[in-house]
């Protein structure tokens, strides 16, 4: 019964998002205010059916309801509750469900969070979300429906893939699909004010909380990612330029342009066009990474099970949204006007550098994950591109990149100068220089990249710094201005953590007795054997091991050796020590012969590796801290309202 | 005010590539061998302990070279095809039969000295075919998979048709199914048969 | 009282851990590896290679079979004394450029190779050429005598700020 009252709110959820879709758009357009004021109850309408359906879904996975098609594929009696939840998002038609329940959920807010835009405007936005969430509705209905049933039901699931069972799958899934998701509202704001022709600096500020917010959720999102392959893979490598990682990489990379376009857009009312194509490429690289990680068309560990009738509808979906939004950009935006003027030296320029270098970072990725295809698809043979092409071509194009993210925010708007730039900057390049040059030795000798990353890190941290004291002295600065500073630094820390951890790392893959003991770092590591042990639905060897240093023990570790019941593969479950400064990872092997109980096991040594995530999460602060400056909260009244809508139709 | 079609024409152009690549299989390999000649080997016979066999032997000839073992499902597939097929008398087939012991999951092949392990590969393999039919003129054994390196096997079953001077023209990955030997294998068996 | 337990607590340890450190078998843990130089080589070079039957993974960390036999072969060729572009070489005779996880540069490569730096380029001389263009179009904006008499009535009713770059 459950599954079927889920199947039905699907299909009232596709109702309500085509009236959604376009009774709005067409009452904007014609000024009916019946039918603008239709798209706020809408929304709520729509959100409120799929979190029916969702919630049919996990009810199924939680009373393990394994007559439903879905359930049984992806779950098992002994499955424990929590992957039971999770695995609601496990496969394709789950993940889906969750899809577009997060862009319900962001329409609610739009809803929600807009009462000072004007009614027409929202009614737009609504309208395109609307859309969306049909189409994504209708792909659901048609080819990947959660809800189908196998009769007679399966006696118990297949159980989740052991690599799911895991709290990344838990928060790694749904943090990124509402940043992916989140970018449709960006996109929602530009087909907006594409249809309205009310293209100007108003526009960019309603939209920049928005872009930024999902930024935010899509920047932790990866973040979380990152780690979980990390930990739970057995290697301890954190990015390995897949095919879906890249799927979600491009959008953040636009998004991240988007971001630095529109500050422009709205300080200056420049650039309208552009960013309005930015905003609509953000959220094309969503729909084609959706595409890319459903079709079967590219080959990755994360891919799930394609299927060609899926694959025709998303690139069909795909054309028909990116084809519109482009063909509507090509007829508008020769009307838009051009905005303020600026000189070539300017925070301006410098701006548009910005998105020219992650715009080329973005082209270099996108075209090294669909080389394969294109090659394929011209008769010109099979090739493979992999993590040496991407580090050889993405790490150049981000020097110039973290180079002027230093030097972008103490250049004026309109009209700088390179001594007006320089002064405040001397100290920080000074130091950067010297710091940079030097580091390496500390840690065995000269290398060129820990140079020249850590040389670049200090530089954005030193340059930040400085101007944070400069700037305090005579106030307390925005909210605005300290996001921006803690963004910048937390990509320094990235760069520092990825930087270290490339050149510094060492592995050592070593037969262990018991009382063995391996030096790895400062640090050595005893082995003091395995034993048996089982879980909820799986059996292990666990390990026994020490880390010791100078003689005294630091904590035990715990890697294991699972056998899920379901799977015929052994899972690695390495033990990791965190640590501010290093990372100290072991995974256990194989038994060895001998006689004397000894294992295989591998031990890595990774300095500052978890500052690669940590700066992650300062970047996504610091995104918090700029998305909820004042300008963004201010309250509107009535005159307001109508003082901005006076000033948008005016430029 | 044409260049503000420029990113409409880029898309359009990407989803024609995104359309055909819905019809390719990112996973087949092709191989860099057809048109090579036959890398040389000579391996130990099923039938015949102490006996070699390489395909200089089969020069003059045109022959399938189809590698196979008893542990590979796929396998069970193409195999009536094949018994069929050899029935009628049209080409040679040598078969190669691939990591028989080493191959299969269940065994663990560290703990067999290489006498035991091959006589087991040869009861296993004899058993299969007796059980199966066999349509091989001789089957060979690549105990360790060197050889299947050497051709570029990556997974059984696979197949490779050889001319009468030892060239490699055609590879077939996968199972061979009736389509492909009706309209790739045998239009280019009579083909080569015709060279001198 | 505290010393005592400390020095009982001392003496459990050391009885506890005293037997492992007298074991016989105690000591330095031995590479899996026969050859630490060959292997980290080994690893280096398989970490450029593809395991052809997995999803997509490199040679030096999959688990498949076929790795585990293609490693075994790199290893010998290592040890062999065969270069690096030998043991490709060895590869891409066998398999295609697919097994290469570092496309060869070659005229189907060129653009994937040298397109992102020439889109670069060409991105920053289209900006260059822009913003030339701009500058001439774009009128700075005048203000009328009107405006300024009302801007600065506003200036001298406000109290002063810091110019606000952010």
């Amino acid at each position: 019964m459950i599954p079927e009252i889920g199947s039905f709110a699907l299909v009232l959820a596709l109702l309500v998002a085509l009236v959604q879709g376009s009774l709005p758009l067409i009452g904007a357009q014609r000024g009916i205010p019946a039918w603008i004021a239709l798209a706020r109850p809408a929304s709520s309408m729509l959100f409120l059916l799929i979190a029916v359906a969702f919630g049919c879904l996990t009810a199924s996975f939680i009373n393990n309801d394994f007559s439903v098609v879905y359930v049984a594929q992806h779950s098992n009696s002994r499955l424990p509750l929590e992957y039971r939840i999770s695995g609601v998002w496990g496969g394709h038609e789950g993940s889906l469900l969750l899809w577009v329940l997060m862009l319900s959920l962001w329409s609610l807010a739009v809803a929600a969070f807009s009462r000072s835009l004007p009614d027409d405007m929202v009614a737009r936005v609504q309208g395109v979300l609307g859309l969306v969430a049909a189409g994504f509705l209708l792909f659901i209905l048609l080819t990947s429906s959660p809800f189908e049933r196998l009769l007679p039901g399966a006696e118990d699931g297949r159980d989740l893939n052991p690599l799911l069972q895991d709290p990344g799958l838990i928060f790694h899934p749904p943090m990124l699909y509402m940043g992916y998701v989140g970018f449709s509202v960006a996109f929602a704001f530009a087909i907006a004010a594409l249809l309205s022709g009310r293209l100007d600096a108003a526009w960019a500020r309603w939209s920049r909380p928005w872009t930024t917010a999902a930024w935010i959720f899509l920047t932790l999102g990866i973040g979380l990612g990152s780690i979980w392959a990390y930990y739970e893979l057995g290697w301890g490598g954190w990015w390995f330029w897949d095919p879906v990682e890249n799927a979600s990489f491009l959008p953040w990379l636009v998004g991240t342009a988007l971001i630095h376009s529109l500050a422009v857009t709205e300080k200056r009312g420049s650039f309208k066009n552009w960013t309005v194509l930015l905003a609509i490429g953000a959220f094309s690289l969503s729909l084609l990474g959706t595409f890319l990680v459903r079709s079967g068309v590219l080959s990755s560990v994360h891919a799930f099970a394609s299927d060609p009738k899926r694959g025709i509808f998303i690139l069909v979906f795909l054309a028909v949204v990116v084809g519109s939004s482009l063909t509507l950009f090509a007829w508008r935006a020769p009307k838009v006007s051009l905005g303020g003027a600026f000189a070539l030296m300017s925070r301006e320029t410098l701006l548009l550098i910005n998105n020219v270098l992650l715009l080329s970072a973005a082209g270099a990725v996108l075209l090294g994950t669909l080389y394969p295809l294109v090659i394929d698809a011209l008769n010109l043979g099979k090739l493979s591109v992999g993590p040496p092409y991407f580090n050889a071509v993405f790490t150049p194009l981000m020097v110039p990149l973290l180079f002027l993210m230093a030097v972008g925010p103490v250049a004026r708007w309109k009209h700088t100068s390179l001594a007006e730039i320089a002064r405040p900057l001397r100290w920080a390049f000074g130091i950067a220089v010297a710091a940079g040059v030097s580091i390496p030795f500390f840690y065995g000798g000269w290398s060129g990249s820990v140079a020249l990353g850590m040389g670049l890190a200090i530089w954005i941290v030193g340059a930040s710094v400085l101007q944070i004291l400069a700037r305090t002295r005579s106030g307390l600065p925005p909210r605005a201005f300290w996001g921006m500073h803690l963004a910048h630094m937390g990509v320094a820390v990235t760069v520092v953590g990825i930087v270290m951890v490339t050149q510094y790392e060492s592995e050592r893959d070593v037969r262990m007795a018991p009382g063995d003991t391996v030096k790895t770092g400062d640090y050595q590591i005893r082995f003091l054997g395995v034993e048996g042990i089982s879980g909820p639905n799986y059996n292990a060897a666990k390990g026994n091991l020490e880390l010791l240093k100078d003689g005294q023990l630091v904590m035990p570790l715990h890697p294991e050796k699972r056998k899920y019941l379901s799977s015929a593969m052994p899972m690695t479950e390495a033990f990791i020590d965190p640590g501010l400064t290093r990372d100290i990872y072991v995974s256990l092997g194989d038994p060895l012969e001998g006689g004397d109980g000894a294992w295989s096991v591998r031990v890595y040594y990774k300095p500052f590796v978890s500052w690669i995530w940590g700066g992650a999460v300062l970047m996504a602060l610091g995104g918090l801290l700029a998305a909820s400056d004042r300008r963004y909260r201010l309250k509107s009244t009535a005159a307001r309202a109508g003082k901005l809508a006076a000033q948008g139709a005016a430029s | 005010m044409k260049r503000f079609l420029i990113p409409l024409g880029l898309f359009l152009v990407l989803v024609v590539f995104l359309a055909i690549g819905l019809n390719r299989d990112p996973h087949e390999v092709p191989s860099p061998l057809v048109g090579k000649p036959a890398p040389a080997f000579s391996l130990e016979k099923l039938a015949e302990p102490g006996k070699t066999f390489s395909p200089a032997d089969m020069q003059g000839q045109v022959w399938l070279l189809n590698v196979w073992a008893s542990w590979c499902v796929s396998c069970r597939a193409e195999h009536p095809l094949l018994v069929a097929f050899s029935r009628q008398g049209g080409l040679p087939i040598v078969g190669l039969n691939y990591k028989e012991v080493r191959g299969d999951g269940g065994i663990d092949a560290k703990k067999l000295s290489p006498a035991d392990e091959a006589s087991l590969t040869r009861q296993r393999a004899g058993a299969w075919l007796s059980q199966h039919g066999d349509p091989y003129t001789l089957s060979v054994l690549d105990m360790d998979g060197r050889v299947g390196i050497d051709y570029g096997v990556y997974g059984v079953p696979e197949t490779y048709l050889i001319d009468k001077k030892g060239v490699i023209r055609f590879k077939q990955i996968g199972p061979i199914t009736p389509d492909a030997l009706e309209k790739k294998i045998l239009p280019l068996a009579r083909q080569l048969a015709a060279e001198s | 009282m505290k010393a005592l337990r400390r020095t009982l607590t001392t003496c459990a340890t050391a009885l506890l851990l005293g037997p492992l450190s007298l074991s016989a078998h105690a000591g330095e843990a031995t590479p899996m590896a026969d050859n630490p130089v060959v292997e980290a080589r080994l690893i280096a070079i398989s970490e450029e290679l593809r395991c052809l039957v997995c999803q997509n993974e490199s040679l030096a960390g999959s688990r498949a079979e076929l790795a585990e036999d293609l490693r075994r072969e790199v290893r010998k060729l290592i040890q062999d004394g065969k270069s690096d572009t030998e043991i490709k070489d060895y590869l891409v005779a066998r398999y295609g450029d697919f097994v290469l996880y570092r496309p060869p540069v070659k005229p189907t490569t060129w653009l994937l190779w040298f397109g992102p730096f020439a889109l670069l380029a060409g991105a920053v001389a289209g900006l260059v050429a822009y913003l030339r263009r701009r500058a001439s179009r774009v009128q700075p904006a005048h203000l009328s005598a009107a405006d300024k008499a009302s801007a600065e009535a506003l200036l001298a009713d406000t109290p002063p700020r810091p110019k606000d770059p952010a």
